[in-house]
């Protein structure tokens, strides 16, 4: 009996010991983890510490700039392609310029070929990647301006000049939404509408018309004009300037977008952006290099850097891809090598009488080894290659990435040469309160910097004609994202009045439906939401 | 006491009688009770207690035999001769189907085979593949019907794909939950080496037990919807005698086949031909050389793989240790794998046997040297009319294509030479992996139907690494060399208790288990941030993102109830309650509950006598299971920003500053839920002899956990996980073993399997549009460029492709596609054709002996898997050959294709992949008792004997279904040796 006792006594005691051991793994081990983040920022930390403000603003601006939050890659903002094609300019780049006679791409990637070829539909996945782009930069836009409103800024305790900063932090947010909202009505024309008051969720956003969606553009740019920074008082930030200059684009193309001209007010807003003291770039070329953030004429960037703004799209991707056949990846600062992407049609190259870049400078094509014709879609040898941006400053240094592979040369997104022609154009189709002298003297400027300081190459006012205006809008922006708007502006874009190398998929050319002004609103979102129309003809 | 026994014995010499008593245990000393024991040829006989004890009494002095039955048990006969006293004689019954009373290891315990309910199939060390097998896995490939495992390639220690029941998922894990020795295993790799499960000495694991469908799975809950591997390691036997065993198995890898492209003189052939079109520049690359550049890169691979063993016990403390260690060579030159094992468990049963203690804990330390595997793709392009060596010492010595524009540099787009990129690069990778467990069982004395049992679990593991491509090195030339670096640690612990009720009711004929218990684990993820240099090691190229460590639990009380009634009818019923800490507090709950009966018809009075029949038993279960291991975030329910590297800023006048990125989120976000339903029977003729299941099952997948496009504007990105699709697979699992010939010098037995399963994608949209789909699997010949695609109606991700059109010839035509919707042009006349899923696939085994020799295979076949052919499809065009300063290699498919133009998405190239594969066969001599050895075995093996294929690849053995140049898998010639002393 003894025994038995004993024997008891150690089984409880045995049980007390799994009791006590399960009880404290279980309790030390429980409930404290529920939130287990390891010092990630959650939104309600991140808006207490205005250190944090400037951060989550400059995302705002890298999203036209990259790709994700790891430069070059490997965090994307958006899936469903290619991260490196992901990126805002590199597909803005796609839709303005390789649907029309500046470019054509040689790579077999997924649909691209569709684009030059003017055969596109729904499930164009780089169309979609602009689309889905746009609203990812609208989103952040929208996510920013709702934590930043005066409500949330006072609770969280934002004050003094902090307060100041942020408010004007959040005009360039509006700023930036303004601008990802021009696009859409650009290229997409009707689409889905957010803003601030819509929050994080699943619900169908309601589509808006493109003449509506003008009008929130217009006041949206007029409303912050009081809190944006005067011209030019921090190189990269959207400030004043940046906003007339998108007013003025916005109301050169009023007649596409709403059926009504506005010229008289695009004169008024480029007159504004002129008297703020941008200069021409001495040298047309230098407009283009790696130190090109120096330059005086530039309004507003999309910037990139070797070492602290790296991706696969932007100029990387302007850069490496222009490069091909017998150039010289180092002569563009590029020594990891060019991508052979694009080549322009004989149509543009028509543009110029003399091609050799003698005389007019901006005939910057690489013509050794090089075909006229487009006779090959796939063959990079096949149209001349172009030779416009590099990653070399204007005194011959190589940018700062040590691989040669990402450049320090920033997109001009709007610079002083645009909104001359801007003014030029507008006087052109009839605004009042500028004068075609004025315009004139503005396209000799160009001109005279074209010429490299020579007046051989200006025009007689008898010259300036609209014809030449789009003439000269593709000799001065070529590659620089406007193509496709100014062509459809001029109606040549799907029509037959205006024939390039494989439009519409011919290799002379060949026009194509009118409903190709406006992109399609991709299959993925048509599904997401089904209170969406879907643009006419697609 | 002693006033008992005197009074008994009095009575006993006052009838004159006698009286036997006893104990009847079953083969592992368990008492067996409601066995009856009688004396033959009178009606005198007694049934055991639940303790197992009999008692006979009044038995007239004499000789006797005696019968003890079981059902299920070999009747055992004793003689005894009886007098005047009480003779105690016990009895050992041996179970007449071993099969049957075979004990398995379910989740949270153990079931004898015959009282299963549900889909569990058990493979133990016996019945494993042979040869040299380095991970786990690949023990069982072939061998259990439903469970497909393909090894992802040749590359020493690489992981296989394991698919049970064809997965429930799309975008979230289809692997199956992995328990070893208790410990559930974090689905994340380890850095530095290929495969997590290779860290798992094979030589180590007694048991594999697979549970396949919910009624099984269930009480894992929310990891269970893909199946449960249940993975148990050798223990320590009972006796104090030191055993040794030590095996070596040494083998040879050879390369089987090479991708089919063009010989240096077929090059040179088509190159000048005119339908190839190289301009006059391009003509005068074509080299003199004849370089089979795949020969270059491959080599003969030996490895060893040794193991010693120790079992035995101390003062009663059974033990077993092991060490193994493995080193092997790939046949990719300069791929090595070495690995260190060590295993220890220590059992015991204390307190007169009412507290069972089980120990495990295992070490493992590997060291892998990679090669660089693009050396594979870059061997199939390679000109072969260019020699290895370039002649001057520019780029290590190496050939390489330069720069079209003569500026000396390598060409940016041309392939880097395969040999150059092998020996100039060193991936050094080196893992720790510590794992293991305690495993208290106490039954209550006081109550013996009551058991109560804690586990406690543990597993670390550490990964490192570093890759070096030197300064000279032309795949990095722009920045002079690379070094990187990379570490990550894991590790989870887990505590689970549960008390167990077991009781038989007699009087109603009914026994039942019930059982109550809670788990917890833990995991914990953390993976540091390195910056990459230059070969130098100082010039420091890009900074490494800022990581996180992730952590996250799951707790979980459980429960399950087993009733049985007249031990025919059985019912298992089990509910798990998981709450991860990865969902809201609103949607952290899920409960996964089951049901299944099963009835032993051979235990119905009219099968009862029918001999031919072993065993009959049917089987019907429901459940539901789920699926919390999401890809991309751990929390993404939750709204967090995310930080930029010091690469993703951005200029504000003189200054970067980093960036803070807002994350989408779903706050709706929760499990994936999967019910199943599985009818199954499972039968036995001829004692056992022949004996297997078939079994049906039907999964409906609901709140599929999507990776999935999100209306613009309404999130913080373009996508999200959300719970928004359906789908649902059926399928039949049959398995067949047969023991053909059983006899003293010759015996035969033979398994076979065949499975079929069928996956439906029902929805994959929020609004339920039937025209959503989902493009995946990247193929090469374009940036982006997709193959796949999921879409209602259809298996996911079947093939997205165009319809070859074909020539009178029979070859295809190019460019010319079936304009299937009738519109003119052939633009969007992409249709679903076939996908990489098997329809069928089957295992055969057979195993022969003559005496002392063994002889066995395995056979295993996979039909109506198709695989897209990218490496003949993003090459197999003449545009494949000639570019600007450099000329590729092509596959030889040209020759029938004549393709002027990459044709990616022609279904040319969505290739009928069934096969037949002989895994492997093996020969054995054994010894036995020699040279005072226990025993002494010696075996040949020969490993991916032959396949048999229409596949025009390398392999037609791809789970992804893109063929996208394959480290190829060897076969593997082996010799061993395996003593025991």
């Amino acid at each position: 009996m003894k025994y038995n006792i004993i024997m008891k006594i150690r089984h409880l005691k045995t049980l007390v010991l799994i009791t006590v051991m399960g009880t404290a793994v279980t309790i030390t081990s429980c409930k404290k983890n529920l939130v287990p983040l390891g010092g990630q920022l959650t939104t309600a930390d991140v808006y207490k510490d205005f250190k944090n403000y400037k951060p989550v603003l400059a995302k705002l601006y890298t999203s036209f700039a990259l790709s994700g939050q790891a430069g070059p890659a490997g965090n994307p903002d958006v899936i469903g392609i290619d991260e490196g094609f992901s990126n805002y300019l590199r597909e803005y780049f796609n839709m303005q310029e390789l649907t029309t006679d500046e470019a054509q791409i040689v790579w077999n990637d997924g649909t691209v070929h569709n684009l030059h070829d003017m055969n596109w539909n729904n499930q164009n996945e780089f169309i979609r990647a602009m689309y889905d782009r746009i609203f990812y930069e609208i989103s952040l836009d929208n996510e920013f301006i709702r934590q930043t409103s005066d409500a949330k800024l006072s609770s969280n305790g934002i004050a003094g000049s902090d307060l100041a900063l942020a408010k004007q932090y959040r005009a360039d947010a509006r700023f930036l939404r303004a601008l990802a909202y021009y696009h859409a009505l650009d290229i997409f024309g009707n689409v889905p509408f957010v803003t601030e008051n819509d929050n994080v969720g699943v619900f169908f956003p309601k589509q808006i018309q493109r003449a509506d969606l003008f009008k929130y553009v217009e006041s949206e740019l007029i409303a912050i004009d009081g809190d944006l920074g005067a011209p030019r008082f921090e190189y990269g930030r959207a400030d004043k300037a940046a906003a007339w200059t998108l007013l003025a684009k916005l109301y050169l193309n009023a007649k596409v977008y709403t059926g009504t001209d506005r010229s008289t007010d695009a004169i008024t807003y480029a007159s504004k952006v002129i008297a703020a003291g941008y200069t021409l770039e001495p040298h047309f070329k230098n407009m283009f290099l790696a130190d090109n953030d120096k330059s005086n004429e530039m309004i507003f960037p999309i910037e990139s850097d070797g070492v602290h703004t790296q991706g696969y799209g932007g100029m990387t991707y302007l850069i490496h891809a222009q490069v091909g056949g017998l150039m010289d990846p180092v002569a563009f600062g590029i020594k990891s090598g060019g991508w052979s992407g694009f080549r322009t049609t004989k149509q543009y190259v028509s543009l110029f009488s003399d091609i050799s870049g003698n005389t007019d400078k901006r005939a910057l094509f690489f013509t050794n080894g090089q075909n006229l014709d487009i006779k090959d879609e796939f063959t990079f040898t096949d149209g001349y290659a172009i030779q416009k941006w590099r990653n070399v400053t204007s005194t011959g240094a190589v940018g700062t990435d040590i691989t040669g592979n990402f450049p320090d040369t920033d997109f001009p997104l709007f610079r002083l040469a645009d909104v001359y022609l801007m003014y030029a154009e507008a006087v052109l189709r009839g605004g009042t309160g500028g004068s075609t002298n004025i315009a004139l003297g503005y396209i000799n400027e160009i001109r005279t910097r074209a010429y490299d300081g020579s007046t051989t190459g200006n025009i007689t006012s008898g010259q300036l004609t609209l014809p030449f205006i789009l003439d000269e809008r593709g000799r001065e922006l070529l590659f620089e994202c406007t193509r496709r708007t100014d062509l459809i502006r001029f109606g040549k874009f799907t029509t037959a009045d205006y024939l390039w190398a494989w439009k519409g998929g011919a290799a002379n050319g060949t026009g194509v439906e009118d409903f190709r002004n406006l992109m399609p609103i991709p299959s993925t979102d048509m599904i997401n939401n089904p209170t969406l129309k879907q643009n006419q003809g697609y | 006491m002693l006033l008992c026994a005197f009074l008994m014995m009095s009575v006993m010499a006052f009838a004159q009688t006698g009286s036997i008593k006893g104990k009847v245990v079953d083969e592992t000393n368990q008492p067996l009770p409601g066995a009856s024991v009688s004396i033959d040829g009178s009606t005198l006989g007694s049934v055991t207690d639940a303790n197992g004890n009999y008692a006979i009494t009044g038995v007239k002095s004499g000789n006797y035999t005696l019968t003890a039955r079981f059902v299920g048990y070999i009747a055992a006969k004793k003689t005894a001769t009886v007098s005047n006293s009480v003779l105690t004689l016990d009895f050992g019954l041996k179970p007449e189907n071993t099969n049957l009373n075979e004990v398995v290891v379910i989740g949270y315990g153990t079931a004898r085979k015959k009282d299963l309910t549900g889909s569990v199939v058990s493979i133990t060390a016996k019945d494993f593949n042979q040869g040299p097998i380095t991970t786990p896995e690949a023990l069982i490939t072939g061998k259990v019907s439903g469970v497909e495992i393909t090894s992802n390639s040749g590359a020493p220690g690489a992981g296989s794909t394991i698919r049970i029941r064809g997965g429930a998922s799309i975008s979230a894990s289809n692997d199956p939950l992995i328990v070893i020795d208790g410990v559930p295993v974090s689905n994340s790799g380890i850095a530095g080496i290929d495969n997590a499960l290779a860290t798992i000495n094979p030589n180590d694991i007694e048991s594999f037990n697979i549970l396949k469908d919910a009624s099984a799975t269930a009480i894992y809950g929310s990891r269970a919807s893909n199946g449960v591997i249940i993975i148990t390691t050798k223990k320590g036997k009972g006796s104090d005698k030191l055993t040794v065993n030590f095996s070596s198995l040494n083998s040879l890898s050879k390369i089987t086949k090479e991708a089919p492209v063009l010989t240096a003189a077929q090059f040179r052939e088509v190159t000048s031909s005119a339908q190839a079109g190289l301009t006059d520049l391009q003509k005068a690359e074509v080299g003199t050389a004849n370089t089979d550049w795949q020969k270059q890169i491959y080599q003969q691979a030996f490895s060893t793989d040794n193991n010693i063993s120790f079992t035995g016990g101390i003062k009663g403390f059974p033990y077993r240790l092991s060490i193994g260690y493995l080193d092997q060579d790939g046949i990719l030159k300069r791929d090595n794998l070495k690995r260190t094992t060590v295993a220890l468990n220590i059992n015991h049963d204390f307190l007169d046997k009412s507290l069972k203690i089980d120990f495990n804990i295992k070490g493992t330390y590997t060291d892998r040297l990679f090669a660089n595997q693009g050396a594979i793709g870059s061997a199939v392009v390679f000109d072969p009319t260019q020699p290895v060596y370039s002649g001057n010492t520019k780029y290590g010595g190496y050939f390489e294509w330069l720069d079209a524009s003569g500026n000396g540099n390598p060409s940016s787009l041309a392939p880097r030479n395969p040999v150059g990129l092998l020996n100039e690069s060193t991936g050094h990778g080196y893992s720790k992996r510590g794992l293991g467990n305690l495993s208290l069982n106490y039954t209550f004395p006081f109550l013996k139907e009551l058991q109560a049992n804690a586990t406690f679990g543990g597993d670390i593991t550490d990964g490192m690494g570093n890759n070096l491509t030197p300064a000279t090195a032309a795949a990095s030339f722009t920045t002079q060399g690379a070094y990187s670096q990379y570490f990550s640690e894991n590790y989870t612990y887990n505590a689970d208790y549960y008390l167990k009720y077991s009781k038989d009711f007699k009087a109603i004929k009914s026994h039942l288990d019930v059982q109550a218990g809670y788990s917890y684990q833990y995991f914990h993820f953390y993976t540091k941030t390195e910056n990459n240099y230059a070969a130098d090691r100082t010039t420091q190229l890009s900074v490494g993102q800022q990581q996180f460590p992730g952590q996250y639990y799951i707790e979980s009380p459980f429960g399950r109830l087993n009733y049985s009634f007249m031990d025919r009818y059985l019912l298992t019923a089990t509910i798990r309650d998981d709450r991860s800490s990865r969902f809201s507090e609103k949607n952290r709950n899920g409960y996964f509950p089951s049901v299944a009966l099963a009835w032993r018809i051979k235990e119905e009075s009219f099968l009862k006598s029918v001999d031919a029949i072993s065993d009959l038993k049917l089987r019907v279960g429901y459940g539901v299971t789920g699926q919390q291991d999401i890809g991309g975030s751990l929390f993404p329910y939750l709204a967090v920003y995310d930080p930029s590297n010091i690469s993703a800023g951005y200029q504000f006048g003189g200054a970067f500053t980093n960036t803070l990125r807002a994350d989408a989120y779903n706050t709706l976000i929760k499990w994936e839920q999967t019910a199943t339903s599985n009818i199954a029977l499972d039968y036995g003729f001829l004692n056992g002899r022949i004996n297997g299941s078939v079994e049906y099952y039907y999964k409906k997948t609901k709140d599929l956990l999507f990776d999935t496009q999100v209306g613009a504007g309404t999130n913080l990105t373009n996508h999200v996980y959300a719970n928004i699709g359906n789908l649902h697979s059926t399928g039949i699992d049959f398995n067949i073993n047969v023991i053909a010939i059983t006899s003293k010098d010759i015996n035969w037995s033979f398994g076979y399997n065949i499975s079929y399963n069928k996956i439906t994608t029902e929805n994959i949209s929020a609004v339920n549009d039937p025209e959503a789909s989902r493009a995946y699997g990247g193929i090469p010949g374009g940036v982006g460029n997709t193959i796949e695609l999921v879409k209602r109606g259809y298996t996911p991700f079947s093939f997205y492709v165009k319809q070859q059109v074909y020539g009178e010839n029979g070859k295809p035509l190019e460019g010319v596609f079936v304009d299937r919707n009738g519109n003119g042009n052939t633009i969007d006349d992409f249709y679903l054709y076939k996908h990489p899923n098997p329809t069928v696939f089957m295992g055969f085994n057979s195993n022969f002996s003559y005496k002392k020799w063994n002889l066995g295979f395995t056979l295993r076949a996979n039909l109506d898997n198709y695989v897209y052919n990218a490496v003949q499809a993003s090459n197999g065009a003449y545009a494949g050959l000639k570019f600007q300063g450099y000329l590729n290699n092509i596959p030889n498919s040209i020759l029938q294709t004549n393709f002027q133009q990459y044709q990616l998405y022609s279904d040319y190239y969505v290739e009928n992949a069934s096969f037949l594969r002989m895994d492997n066969a093996n020969l054995t001599y054994n010894f036995g008792k020699v040279a005072g050895l226990t025993s002494l075995k010696v075996t040949a093996n020969v490993q991916n004997v032959f396949i048999v294929t229409k596949y025009t690849g390398l392999d037609p053995e791809v789970s992804s279904g893109i063929d996208n140049n394959l480290y190829p898998r060897p076969r593997v010639y082996s010799l061993g040796i395996n003593v025991a002393f």
